[in-house]
């Protein structure tokens, strides 16, 4: 289980650019729960992930997973257990290193001296043959070469190669042309899924956020304006969401981004 | 020039390009692999040969291996803990390090600026004695060079290839992507760094014995003379594996070499290696960006003369 308590960050304070970004922000999230976060730029929703992935410390309150206090847990730490996805997909793997390198780096297996083996190729193909891009057959080339829907799939698979206990999506479709992001929509679907992972999905697309998950919260100002799971979620549509998103907030969905269908 | 001459010319040559080959391997793994461009390597060079010589001094050429090593890895850790733990820019931490072992270099050396070793027991005099009576007797030093090289390259392929190398090469490839991984950067930059400085030290320390003395001077511009040997390598490999790529490295210090040692025979001065290196350097890094540019100034170029025209 996920969970912030009263937490609350503050850029550049004592400047003239201060910026509240989070104000005793509080969220919980069950094991197994997928949530689809929207919200217009500026919401918070980014800060909320850099937050939990700990790209930043926050200045007030607790953040736990799974019962562990990460706080002050710095990020490469978090990274074991906390699979982070961004929307450029040329900034999930390397692009001088093979597909099969970039796997085995996400995989850790065999400690620090531990060389790829006959048994992880064997299950890096099977797992890159889930994909259906054909990447299986071509391990051995650089990621540079891929294009960017097969990056970020790969990229996808890397964050969840070892299950983790948290997966965050930071609008990782929003950069794939529409044919392949619903694909890579597709597939995260079925690994998050397949895996009964807890995952957090920033998207602007609010069709995919009610598809998708089982639950979505809705950001404004650093703050969280509307959480619907179970019977009524099932109820909203794309009009009664944007609806609802003028009723919380008091104003209108002023934002191009925002794709309504 | 008769043949035996031209044949030993050429046989120093070989010797030299191997030996500075090993600071060109290590540059292969900071600056090509890792992207840090490391400039304490000049200072590093010197620890390496000065420890070496010491110790050799003090009558342990086979620990004087060994020991310029460990000096070398020292500094690259020093070099690695400012920049990763104490917020020094990567290029001021090897300046600064690289000016503080001037001081430490002429402390190892006894507070002298010149260290000789004539009539010492060296790593080259112990394998003279080892070949005399078989047909290599003559080529030691270029078989202690061809060794040491050989040692080196095949670490580092089969370094390269484990979880850490491959941190290591992420590190130095998309170090976005190492800030959201499970990829401590700070690590993968301090193994990096105290294994490419040990390198670069045992360069040195071989230098320095082949040579029979030390002085301060011997590592200035060994940055820019491994960069340059480093980006002629590439020039040949660049689109290689990892393996290729190293090797491309130790061909490009003997390309750099031989080149060297022609132009001394067409009588450059050999005060000019510095300028030389520091020009192939800055046109290996500079042509791909200025060839990207050109079409630009051209259509600038076109666009004024139109202007121009268009007044009178």
């Amino acid at each position: 289980m996920l969970r912030l308590s009263h937490v609350s960050k503050t850029f550049s304070p004592g400047t003239a650019n201060e910026k509240k970004a989070m104000d005793d922000f509080s969220l919980e999230v069950e094991d197994g729960e997928f949530v689809s976060i929207i919200g217009a730029n500026g919401a918070g929703k980014s800060t909320l992930f850099n937050a939990i992935a700990g790209s930043f410390i926050t200045d007030e309150g607790a953040i736990e997973l799974d019962g562990e206090d990460i706080t002050l847990m710095p990020e490469y730490r978090r990274s074991k257990f906390i699979g982070r996805l961004f929307q450029d997909p040329l900034r999930g793997s390397a692009p001088d290193m093979s597909i099969e390198e970039n796997l085995a780096l996400a995989a850790g297996r065999g400690g620090w001296l531990g060389r790829i083996t006959r048994a992880d190729r064997a299950f890096f193909r099977e797992k890159l043959a889930q994909l259906d891009m054909g990447l299986e057959d071509r391990m051995e080339q650089s990621v540079g070469l891929l294009s960017g829907g097969q990056r970020q799939a790969l990229t996808l698979m890397m964050a969840t190669i070892n299950p983790p206990r948290l997966l965050l999506l930071d609008e990782h479709t929003a950069a794939l042309d529409p044919g392949t992001a619903e694909k890579v929509l597709r597939l995260t679907g079925e690994i998050v899924a397949g895996r009964r992972l807890t995952c957090l999905m920033i998207t602007h697309n609010m069709r995919s956020a009610l598809q998708l998950g089982s639950r979505t919260i809705m950001m404004d100002r650093g703050r969280i304006i509307l959480d619907v799971k179970g019977e009524e979620r099932r109820g909203l549509t794309v009009e009664s969401l944007t609806e609802k998103f003028r009723t919380a907030s008091g104003r209108a969905l002023d934002n191009d981004r925002m794709l309504l269908n | 020039m008769s043949l035996s001459s031209a044949m030993s010319l050429i046989q120093t040559a070989l010797e030299l390009g191997l030996i500075s080959a090993l600071t060109v391997l290590a540059l292969f793994l900071s600056y090509s692999m890792l992207n840090v461009c490391d400039l304490s390597t000049d200072g590093c060079f010197t620890l390496g040969a000065a420890v070496g010589a010491v110790v050799a001094l003090a009558g342990h050429p086979l620990l004087s291996i060994p020991a310029a090593m460990a000096a070398g890895m020292t500094s690259g850790f020093v070099t690695a803990l400012l920049q990763t733990k104490m917020g020094v820019n990567s290029l001021l931490s090897g300046i600064a390090v690289n000016t503080a072992l001037y001081s430490v270099n002429i402390a190892v050396m006894g507070q002298s600026s010149l260290l000789n070793l004539n009539k010492t027991e060296t790593v080259f005099t112990l394998l003279r004695d080892k070949l005399s009576g078989t047909v290599l007797h003559g080529q030691y030093r270029l078989v202690a060079a061809v060794l040491a090289v050989g040692a080196v390259w095949l670490f580092l392929v089969l370094f390269l290839r484990t979880r850490l190398g491959l941190a290591i090469r992420a590190t130095g490839n998309n170090p976005d992507m190492v800030r959201s991984s499970s990829i401590n950067p700070a690590l993968t930059t301090t193994v990096g760094l105290c294994i490419s400085n040990s390198f670069t030290a045992l360069s040195g320390c071989l230098l320095a014995q082949s040579q029979k003395s030390v002085n301060i001077d011997i590592g200035s511009g060994m940055v820019t003379v491994a960069l340059a040997s480093l980006l002629i390598g590439g020039v040949f490999t660049a689109r290689g594996k990892i393996p290729l790529r190293a090797a491309g490295a130790v061909l490009g210090a003997v390309i750099f070499r031989l080149v060297y040692t022609l132009a001394l025979r067409l009588d450059m001065p050999a005060f000019m290696l510095k300028l030389v290196s520091s020009v192939i350097v800055v046109a290996a890094i500079s042509a791909p960006y200025l060839r990207a540019r050109a079409p630009l100034y051209k259509r600038r170029r076109e666009l004024k003369k139109r202007k121009g025209e268009e007044k009178c």
